[in-house]
């Protein structure tokens, strides 16, 4: 984002404005659709554009300089009837948005929505399709998850180059993480009986959030996409922690779910209030991970990309006045950059100091008073 | 696509990526580190527990060390104090033993001056009795001629004697 920021800063005048301002359109519509891009230029939509950027893509949008795109478009893969269909998300590109029968949604609760034309966009009823594209999201994780591998992979060959040695380089930037995560989350949230078991996990989930928040931040290629603000990135991993806590629960777990102790009996007899109330809160807990992690990050970047907008918002106004805002609106950006900067860490870390929570509860072993 | 809805694919792929990676990072990242985490820590504790039992043995040897020390001067001390007192008992038996042998040589020393005055003694005396019958010898030879003269020095002899 602040690269683009700085682009629109450097330009001056109207024309500049416009030419910058047109980058930031999204770019489905500039290239699909030319005329609106025509007429929407003095137009800016700042809801769209932020929503164009947090949420899912079947392209990943990289810069627009001038009337040059750079787009990536990823491949769609879906299923259909029982057939698999496998294409370029490019193919989209032109006048119906359509390709082999599938139309790619374009406006509306149906915007970046592949449906086929037989049931048309609104219309749910007919047979569904299937949509395993690589989309934006997914091609990140795919990167984040490759660099993780790379990084934690030479890191574990670095330990077992030099035993017993001080760490080195890269080792020592995430060996007070990985001692941190095994003592303050793991093994006071799980104990030291346990906590063994879910260190794969924990540290995995921890460095995977932390990893793609920092990446998130980035607004150019690699990084940029908004994973961990993805409802389902955050949901999958609150799945995870959701499956784990079940399968560890033992039975003072479940007793103290079904017959919660400390209760009056009435809460629990004719009507079982207490229990149900417990299993909520068993559903409510994986649920607060994904909802926390989800809407914060999220937050944080549409705050950010609200920033952006206000200079285009203004500009459009009066060039001076867009330019004047710009100042304070970079302050501002930076500044929400760097607490952005403490969320990632904070995020990852509650994120995974939760779930060690959890897991330390389903394995609590049952007082003797 | 939607901003608060879970779309099917990405829960696909999600899943797929996130337990490819617990199962690669969780087989060639985090069990290596952690193992070789845990083995650092033990080797740093028993290395500390050495050294800090080394520093505990030297302190015992120290203070062994002191207590021989102290145990030897103890001895030398002891030693030393009997070797006095040897000493002293030695230099009053030689004392006494000197002495005895002294008053041995005086008494045997008056015995044999006691004798030889005896000796002499005896000898004076037997001189005397010699001189005395020569002498009376004589006297008698001369002044037996004369009865009154012999008279005279018989008596004048008297009256010496008793003058003795």
């Amino acid at each position: 984002m602040v690269f683009l920021v700085i682009l629109a800063n450097t330009g001056s005048g109207k024309q500049a404005w416009s030419q910058d301002h047109s980058m930031l359109i999204p770019s489905r519509d500039s290239i699909s659709n030319p005329p609106a891009k025509e007429k929407g230029e003095g137009k800016f939509n700042a809801g769209d554009m932020i929503m164009e950027h947090v949420v899912d893509n079947h392209e990943w949008h990289v810069a627009e300089i001038g009337s040059l795109e750079l787009t990536i478009p990823l491949p769609v893969i879906l299923l259909y009837k029982g057939q698999l269909y496998c294409f370029s998300s490019n193919r989209f590109h032109n006048e119906t948005h359509s390709y082999q029968g599938f139309r790619l949604g374009n406006e509306g609760s149906g915007k970046g929505k592949i449906v086929h034309m037989e049931s048309g966009i609104n219309n749910i009823s007919e047979p569904k399709v299937y949509d395993f594209s690589i989309t934006k999201t997914v091609l990140a994780i795919f990167i984040s998850s490759f660099l993780l591998m790379l990084i934690f992979i030479s890191v574990a060959n670095a330990y077992k180059r030099n035993k017993n040695q001080a760490p080195k380089g890269l080792q020592s930037l995430v060996e007070p993480l990985i001692i941190f995560i095994r003592d303050d989350i793991a093994k006071s949230s799980i104990g030291e009986k346990h906590y063994e078991k879910f260190m794969p996990y924990l540290l995995t989930v921890f460095f995977f959030i932390f990893f793609n928040n920092l990446f998130g931040l980035i607004p150019f290629f690699p990084g940029g996409a908004n994973v961990t603000g993805n409802i389902t990135v955050t949901l999958v991993m609150a799945v995870f922690t959701f499956i784990l806590t079940t399968m560890h629960g033992n039975k003072h777990y479940w007793v103290d779910i079904v017959n919660t102790p400390g209760v009056p009996w009435w809460l629990k007899f004719p009507i079982p209030l207490m229990p149900v109330v417990e299993i909520i809160g068993i559903i409510t807990k994986p649920f607060v991970l994904m909802v926390r992690l989800f809407a914060n990050i999220t937050a944080g970047h549409i705050i950010v990309l609200g920033f952006v907008s206000l200079i285009f918002i203004f500009g459009a106004i009066s060039t001076a006045l867009g330019l004047g805002v710009s100042v304070v609106s970079v302050a501002f950006m930076l500044f929400m950059n760097l607490l952005e900067l403490l969320v990632a860490f904070i995020q990852a870390y509650v994120f995974t100091l939760l779930s060690a929570l959890y897991f330390g509860l389903a394995l609590l072993e049952p007082q003797h008073h | 696509m939607e901003l608060i809805t879970p779309g099917l694919g990405l829960i696909f792929w999600m899943t797929l990526a996130f337990l490819f990676l617990i199962y690669i990072l969780g087989k060639f990242a985090w069990k290596p580190i952690l193992q070789s985490l845990k083995e650092r820590e033990t080797s740093i504790h028993e290395a500390l527990n050495a050294a800090n039992q080394a520093r505990e043995e030297m302190k015992q040897l120290r203070a062994g060390n002191e207590e021989l020390l102290q145990e030897a001067k103890n001895d030398r001390d002891a030693i030393l104090n009997e070797a006095r007192k040897i000493k002293d008992k030695i230099i009053e038996e030689a004392r006494l033993k000197a002495g005895e042998e002294a008053a041995r040589i005086v008494a045997s020393a008056k015995e044999s001056i006691n004798n030889e005055k005896m000796a002499a003694m005896t000898e004076l005396k037997n001189q005397i009795a010699e001189s005395s019958l020569t002498l009376a010898r004589f006297i008698l030879q001369r002044e037996l001629s004369d009865p009154k003269r012999q008279e005279e020095y018989v008596r004048e002899l008297l009256k010496e004697i008793k003058f003795n």
